[in-house]
């Protein structure tokens, strides 16, 4: 692209001086961050450290019991998000026209829930999720909660999905005599897998990222979980509550940060090579 | 046929589907609305704006310096980091060679999966201090936007990187046969032609500063005041939530209930914006 | 092939003395006053055309005047353009296809459409014969197996795919793409195929290769075909349809023998663009 445009003239000195500037500013302040979290989790980082319960209010110990609630929280996450999610998408990219009413209020309603800050979704998750249907401090809440939080990004990327597919192909299925259900399953379906993929992998992202939805919905409790109905600390709320409430517990928090990051690093990694790899077979340009 | 009939009873659990998804929204606002109502009984929507300072122990329910803090914090942030952001998607397009772009892209991409909780843990424990070695307390405005700033800046770029990339190559092989230098290219053609683009992506990452909880949580030092200079530390009205809600009760709990209720109508102001700006799908 | 006829809509196929030789007008498809409204526009209107059994007829005329609409309506895919009106009547053996009550999907089995670019689907070309096949309820395996055999030969693709079968189809060339479709199509057991310019997205040689195909089908199938191309039209049809733009939408200028419309011409219209002046 840089080559598309001439070479910046004399008189371009300042913009080019103020991107690099800029490019340089960003790029030391993220290594800075970066460093600082790898270095400190690294002391920490260790199988105990991922294997046994939290001691001394966190302070010493490691985080098994929160890596199960956080594995359950997003499990519940998904499992309800997934199916919700990829029927809107389908209803959006597949049986809606564009002036459609239905379509138009429902995306309206997506985007406005995309833009809700986590903390509000809190609120919501402890009036509806705990009270009103009284789950009270749980997994099973919490990971309602988060479900709602995730639908709009995994129906957007999968609604993209959909309509990468070329229309060719629904015409040529129509043509010879196969339903719309056989059309989606067997061919939209496996043609949409990237964009699928993509979006669940971002919304997983979002999830486990997430504290202020979750503290007033699954609960600060760092015991193993015995069933979803129990509380359960997430990852980033043991973040929270280790660098705010509990003193000395930063060098704990900063290991559970490392853990964190390796786990969305690894997540991301996996869907982009999944994607690139799927790619290839299914979706060759004619 | 019964294969018609598998596609009507497709159609129909699509769409409840969709009606259930859709319905979230109007759940949220309705549950809002419900909390709130004690305290818009008992307190009135004026003392929210009026009252002598925010003291729910005595009956006292001003959010106004909450909404200062909320407005500076933003404001500062988004003033920061979208320079930043469009000149790291300038680089990205115009200034650097494929290889350090796509570094420089990845980087930026990484950035943005950060989760808030691990920005506020190393604003607290390196940020703060360090701001606090300058110009006592620490925790304050200061901390607060650039923490916010670093939060929003990757999207900020990401959607600009997006917005550039969309601009005809036609329109800069054009500009390039007329003799325009780069930086006039970019600033007569590339800009307007992205424009929509980047407002968009503007504005819902203003939404994204403005939502901020844990961040700003935990490197603002919650103090309720309306702040003189950036030093001095402030609490958001998404922090005043995050702190009270724990133990509080009755009119107090409902009046947190409203101050969520006034974010959601700020974010709604705001993706009606951006919609009409993109004209359409905003996060398509 | 016994257990096909047991499929609702399969019919095996006539030897071949019971077909009626093509010239003998025999109608297998008839529209009459047949109107396509996009958005209450009308593309195409008043449009009264038969078709005659085992013919091949080709629909002639420049871009814009309706060729294409009109085959959609013939197997209902204008059901899935929305805003989309059609009126009129589209008799095909003995049934009108426009009534609400028309069984769609076995309609869309005894015609077969074959479109402009070659679109296989995104799987090995074993799978895209076998899958329609399966959903229109062949399920046995050898039965399978015997039909796409034969359809492949059929179409003179056997002997360049039989080693590549599980490969993708995608890897095929332009010309054998197109050719596994017409087989895709072949294999449902038609009684009609409808071609929109087959091979005018081909290079010249695959593109003979399609039209010797094509000239293969008659008798056997009636073949509609949409061509720009009227020297393709001299060398194949039986039939030919004339369209042209006339107040503003498609209208049906002649048709008739290919012998006829090439050589006398009714309408100064059809001489016109036969000879090159006017289109």
């Amino acid at each position: 692209m840089a080559e598309v445009l001439s070479r910046p003239a004399k008189s371009d000195w300042v913009p080019t001086l103020l991107v690099w500037m800029a490019v340089i500013l960003v790029t030391t302040v993220f290594v800075w961050l970066i460093s600082d979290i790898v270095r400190h989790g690294l002391t920490q980082l260790s199988w105990e450290f991922l294997t046994t319960a939290p001691q001394d209010a966190g302070r010493a110990g490691g985080i098994a019991p929160i890596l199960v609630s956080t594995l359950l929280i997003l499990g519940v996450c998904m499992a309800v998000s997934i199916p919700l999610g990829i029927g809107t998408a389908l209803l959006l990219a597949e049986f809606t026209s564009v002036e459609s009413i239905f379509g138009r209020l429902v995306r309206r309603s997506l985007d406005v829930l995309a833009g809700t800050p986590s903390i509000v979704f809190g609120l919501f998750g402890l009036a509806f999720f705990s009270k009103t249907l009284g789950l009270g401090f749980s997994i099973l809440s919490g990971g309602l909660t988060l479900a709602c939080m995730v639908l709009p990004i995994l129906i957007r990327a999968t609604e993209e999905g959909f309509r990468a597919v070329p229309p060719d192909y629904r015409l040529s299925a129509a043509a010879l005599g196969l339903s719309r259900t056989t059309t989606i399953l067997h061919l939209l379906l496996p043609a949409a897998a990237p964009g699928l993929i993509v979006g669940l992998v971002l919304g997983i992202g979002r999830a486990l990222a997430e504290t202020a939805a979750l503290i007033f919905t699954s609960g600060y409790v760092d015991r193993m979980p015995e069933s979803l109905l129990d509380s359960g600390r997430a990852l980033s709320i043991h973040i929270f509550d280790l660098s705010m409430n509990v003193a000395g517990g930063d060098a704990n928090a900063y290991g559970s940060a490392l853990v964190l990051l390796v786990l969305l690093i690894v997540i991301n990694g996996t869907a982009v090579w999944l994607s690139e790899h799927w790619l290839h077979r299914k979706i060759i340009p004619l | 046929m019964s294969r018609s009939r598998t596609d009507i009873v497709l159609v129909w659990s699509l769409r409840g589907c969709a009606a259930l998804a859709g319905a979230i929204v109007l759940l949220i606002v309705v549950f809002l609305v419900l909390e709130s109502l004690p305290a818009l009984q008992h307190v009135g929507l004026a003392r929210f704006f009026t009252d002598a300072s925010w003291q729910p122990s005595e009956g006292l329910y001003n959010l106004t310096p909450m909404l200062w803090g909320t407005l500076f914090a933003m404001a500062g942030a988004v003033l920061v980091a979208t320079p930043l952001g469009v000149l790291s998607a300038m680089f990205c397009h115009y200034y650097a060679a494929p290889v350090v772009a796509r570094f420089y892209r990845r980087l930026i991409e990484l950035l943005a999966g950060i989760p808030s909780v691990v920005y506020g843990l190393w604003g607290l424990v390196v940020l703060v201090p360090l701001i606090g070695s300058l110009h006592p307390p620490g925790p304050s405005l200061l901390a607060g936007i650039a923490i916010l700033t670093i939060m929003i800046l990757p999207t900020i770029a990401l959607m600009a990187d997006a917005a550039l990339a969309n601009v005809p190559a036609h329109y800069l092989r054009g500009a390039s046969a007329l003799g325009l230098s780069r930086w006039a290219t970019i600033r007569g053609v590339v800009f307007p032609a992205a424009k929509s683009g980047l407002f968009t992506g503007v504005i819902l990452e203003t939404g994204r500063a403005i939502g901020e909880t844990m961040a700003v949580l935990m490197v603002c030092g919650n103090v309720v005041q309306t702040p003189a200079n950036v030093f001095e530390p402030i609490r958001t009205l998404t922090a005043n939530i995050a702190l009270e809600m724990a133990y509080a009760l009755g009119d107090h709990r409902a009046a947190l209930f409203v101050s969520g209720l006034v974010l959601m109508a700020v974010i709604v102001v705001l993706v009606a914006g951006a919609e009409r700006i993109s004209k359409g799908r905003v996060y398509g | 092939m016994s257990d096909i006829s047991l499929h609702v809509g399969f019919r095996p196929w006539p030897a071949l003395k019971e077909r009626p030789p093509c010239c003998e007008p025999h109608e297998f498809i008839r529209t009459e006053n047949l109107s396509i409204y996009y958005r209450e526009k009308p593309a195409l209107e008043n449009v009264t055309l038969p078709v005659n059994t085992g013919c091949i007829t080709a629909l002639v005329g420049p871009s814009g005047c309706g060729k294409t609409s009109f085959l959609m309506c013939l197997n209902r895919l204008t059901d899935l353009i929305p805003g989309s009106r059609v009126a009129g009547s589209v008799r095909i053996g003995t049934d009108d296809v426009l009534q609400a009550q028309t069984d769609v999907i076995a309609l869309r089995r005894r015609i077969g459409m074959i479109f402009q670019k070659p679109n296989p689907f995104p799987l090995s070309t074993w799978k895209n014969m076998e899958f329609p096949l399966r959903e229109h309820g062949v399920r046995d395996r050898v039965e399978i197996a015997e039909t796409v055999e034969k359809t492949l030969r059929d179409v003179g693709l056997w002997n360049e795919a039989k080693d590549r079968l599980h490969a993708p189809a995608l890897a095929l060339s332009g010309g054998q793409q197109q050719r596994l479709c017409i087989a895709r199509a072949l294999a449902l057991n038609p009684e009609a195929l409808l071609m929109d310019e087959p091979c005018s997205a081909l290079d010249p040689i695959s593109s003979g290769v399609v039209e010797d195909l094509i000239t293969s089908l008659r008798q056997r199938y009636t073949v509609l075909i949409v061509t720009h191309n009227l020297a393709q039209a001299r060398r194949i049809a039986d039939h030919v349809a004339l369209f042209w733009v006339q107040n503003g939408a498609g209208q049906l200028i002649e048709y008739g023998p290919a012998k006829d419309i090439f050589e006398a011409p009714r309408e100064a219209l059809t001489a016109a663009y036969i000879s090159g002046m006017r289109g």
